[in-house]
């Protein structure tokens, strides 16, 4: 008898070691999946924020200009028309010679301007307009300097390069040292980042119009997925009867969950642009889009929130007397909010970088104007960073890192609503 | 139907009581196509307490949810023969099944109450039902609905309190309370005490005989002890059948059935 005992005892002992060892390989696996991953994202974060840093400063200068009359080629005149059509540019050419008297000619005056953004013009312009007497004035400005010298700047472009491999030559070096040392060109927070529309000019390009018509977007898609994600899983789980119809929608729900978008886009584009005549372009479609896209994603998690509720709660509801939607209302939601929030905000994570089935509805388009409501022309942040990136021009590759670091920055702020207002259902238990 | 005399009723004893708030007549309940109560028969008399006891899945739980109509939530449920509240139909197609609820309050097995507040669980069938034509009044119901449950002088201090923070007999009296918060007729209680400790068990016992003066209450148990202490009557279900049924004190030192003999003395269970 013992010594079967002692067996037993032994055959456990060695078994003992064997099993602790596994788990010790498996934990050992589990650690470095996770480091893996994390190093992956460390990676991605940084290359990305390590690029995208140098967009949020931007190489400015600042100039004397003189208003001369003659060089605007107005000639005593101040009718609306004329001062429309005056040469302003000329103005920055002649602050510029009068800086850099080696400036001479049309080449020497085209190289000097291509040191200062064409934005520069727009500014004198307008300032012109609003103020006409201050023809024959001068004053001291600060305009954006041109992508090239912000690139420059940056050591995005090598001197040490033979000249007529890099953007700029010997001379506009020559200048934009010259100016750097009286302090006339230096780097600054790039404001107009956050302010301005897309451009052509990757120095006046911004993400605003972008973002505004995320949000636009993401709101459509919030109001209308979210109520009516919601109803229906409340009512398949609660109120529907099982029979083959409900089968047969909970098959196509699941199935709808696993469509690729891009066929959400041309759903959309069959369907709002091309049947019910909604605009082009416009936030509205946009987002009636991404709530075909959203609504499965929340019908399924709603769905599995719903279940979770124990039903213990259904039947002290029911046995109180209360109806079927009272129970649902007054108990069941509450109880599974936490749970639907953490779908929605999956399904909205998801929306807002969704590209393909924007690019079916137009939402692609170059759009300068910064988008004022739900039916204005506008695009979206990945589609804005897919539009960057496509860019010929140097300074739009710091661009495209930044619009992403303003896209995850979005993200981060949906998600970090989410999270409180989920810890704050929660808390009612 | 016959209310009076049932039919070729197997069961041994006097099913009919005096002043019947329920009356049941040959009900019974299949789960798809299995049957699961046989021809079962019994009056339930106001302010009175049944025992209904019996061993695991003789119907005795199903037979109860019969009587606020719980078993509609089963889809494969399907319950036939008659069953009577104040002479009138529960399961004929007039009958509100809302409105039936709210004179039939229950008590289920494991402590439920609602993830609210103490009051909120009180006081959400009195709101429900539009009780209380104001704040005043709804204070007063969920007052004296706690008073009447013996959780007052516990609770009265953290009313804002969650329902779940209480302990598991604190629960069920609260469950309790919100049952009678909605003034109704009956109670019906599903093993009450089985979750609970010794202690809290004599306090739920305590409080069904004092309930028993305002309310008719049906109270489903396995402990033979239970059955004896708080219940007049007590009925015996053996595999879906009701077997017998008489004076609590007849039934527990002369049984006339063998089964109920061999349960209640301890043969199985």
């Amino acid at each position: 008898m013992s010594n079967s005992v002692q067996q037993t005892q032994a055959r456990v002992a060695a078994s003992l070691r064997r099993r602790y060892r596994a788990e010790r390989r498996f934990k050992l696996y589990g650690l470095l999946a996770v480091l893996l991953g994390v190093s992956f994202v460390l990676f991605l974060f940084g290359a990305i924020i390590a690029q995208g840093a140098a967009a949020f400063r931007q190489a400015q200068v600042t100039l004397d200009i003189q208003y001369n009359e003659d060089v605007l080629g107005l000639a005593g005149e101040r009718t609306p028309e004329a001062l429309a059509t005056a040469d302003y540019a000329a103005l920055v050419r002649e602050a510029l010679r009068a800086r850099f008297p080696d400036a001479q000619g049309r080449e020497g005056g085209r190289a000097a301007l291509r040191l200062v953004s064409n934005s520069a013009a727009h500014e004198l312009q307008r300032r012109v307009e609003v103020d006409p007497s201050r023809i024959g004035t001068g004053e001291r400005l600060t305009f954006l300097a041109g992508a090239d010298v912000d690139q420059f700047l940056k050591g995005k472009i090598d001197r040490t390069l033979p000249e007529d491999q890099r953007p700029l030559s010997d001379q506009q070096i020559a200048w934009i040292d010259a100016l750097r040392e009286d302090g006339a060109l230096r780097l600054a927070f790039n404001r107009g980042f956050f302010t301005n529309g897309d451009s052509r000019e990757p120095e006046q390009a911004g993400v605003l119009g972008a973002l505004a018509g995320s949000m636009y977007t993401l709101l459509v898609t919030l109001v209308l997925s979210f109520p009516i994600g919601v109803a229906a899983a409340a009512y398949l789980e609660e109120f529907a009867p099982r029979n083959r119809w409900t089968d047969l929608i909970e098959v196509n729900i699941n199935n709808l969950a696993a469509v690729p978008s891009i066929v959400f886009g041309l759903l959309g584009l069959a369907l709002f642009l091309n049947f019910f005549g909604l605009p082009r372009s416009a936030p509205l479609v946009g987002g009636l889009v991404l709530t075909l896209l959203t609504l499965p994603t929340i019908i399924i998690t709603s769905r599995a929130a719903i279940r979770a509720v124990p039903p213990s709660i259904r039947e002290a509801a029911l046995g109180m007397g209360a109806s079927n939607l009272q129970m649902v209302t007054d108990h069941v939601l509450p109880l599974a909010m936490p749970g639907i929030l953490t779908g929605a905000i999956i399904g909205l994570a998801r929306a807002l970088g969704e590209t393909a089935p924007l690019l079916m509805i137009g939402m692609v388009a170059f759009i300068v104007d910064v988008p004022r409501g739900f039916t204005d022309p506008s695009t979206v942040l990945p589609v804005q960073v897919f539009l960057w990136a496509d860019s010929p021009e140097r300074a739009f590759v710091e661009r495209t890192s930044a619009a992403i670091i303003v896209l995850l920055l979005f993200l981060l702020i949906v998600n970090a609503t989410a999270a409180v207002l989920r810890r704050r259902f929660e808390r009612r238990w | 139907m016959d209310l009076s005399a049932p039919k070729n009723s197997r069961t041994i004893g006097d099913v009919t009581a005096p002043n019947p708030v329920f009356r049941a007549r040959e009900v019974n309940v299949f789960y798809d196509q299995k049957r699961a109560i046989h021809d079962v028969s019994i009056d339930i008399a106001r302010n009175e307490v049944l025992a209904m006891i019996g061993p695991s899945g003789c119907g005795k739980s199903t037979f109860l949810r019969c009587l606020n109509r719980m078993n509609d939530t089963i889809p494969a449920a399907r319950v036939t023969g008659l069953i009577e509240m104040d002479g009138q139909d529960i399961y004929d197609k007039r009958q509100d099944v809302v409105q039936l609820r709210a004179r039939v309050g229950m008590v289920f097995q494991k402590p439920n109450p609602f993830p609210k507040t103490i009051y909120e669980n009180v006081a959400y069938g009195p709101r429900i039902h539009g009780l209380a034509a104001d704040r005043a009044a709804l204070d007063e119901i969920v007052q004296v609905s706690l008073q009447r449950a013996g959780l007052w002088d516990e609770v009265k201090d953290r009313l804002g309190h969650p329902g779940t923070s209480l302990s598991g007999g604190q629960q069920q009296r609260l469950c309790i309370a919100r049952a009678i918060a909605v003034n109704p007729e009956v109670i019906l209680m599903d093993e009450p005490c089985s979750a609970l400790d010794p202690i809290a068990t004599a306090r739920i016992e305590d409080l069904i005989d004092e309930l028993r003066a305002s309310y008719a209450i049906c109270v489903v148990t396995h402990s033979m002890q239970q059955a004896a202490r708080v219940s007049q009557r007590t009925a015996y279900f053996h595999l879906g059948e009701l077997i017998e049924v008489g004076l609590t004190d007849r039934i527990f030192t002369n049984p006339r059935h063998r089964l109920t003999e061999a349960y209640i003395t301890g043969r199985f269970g």
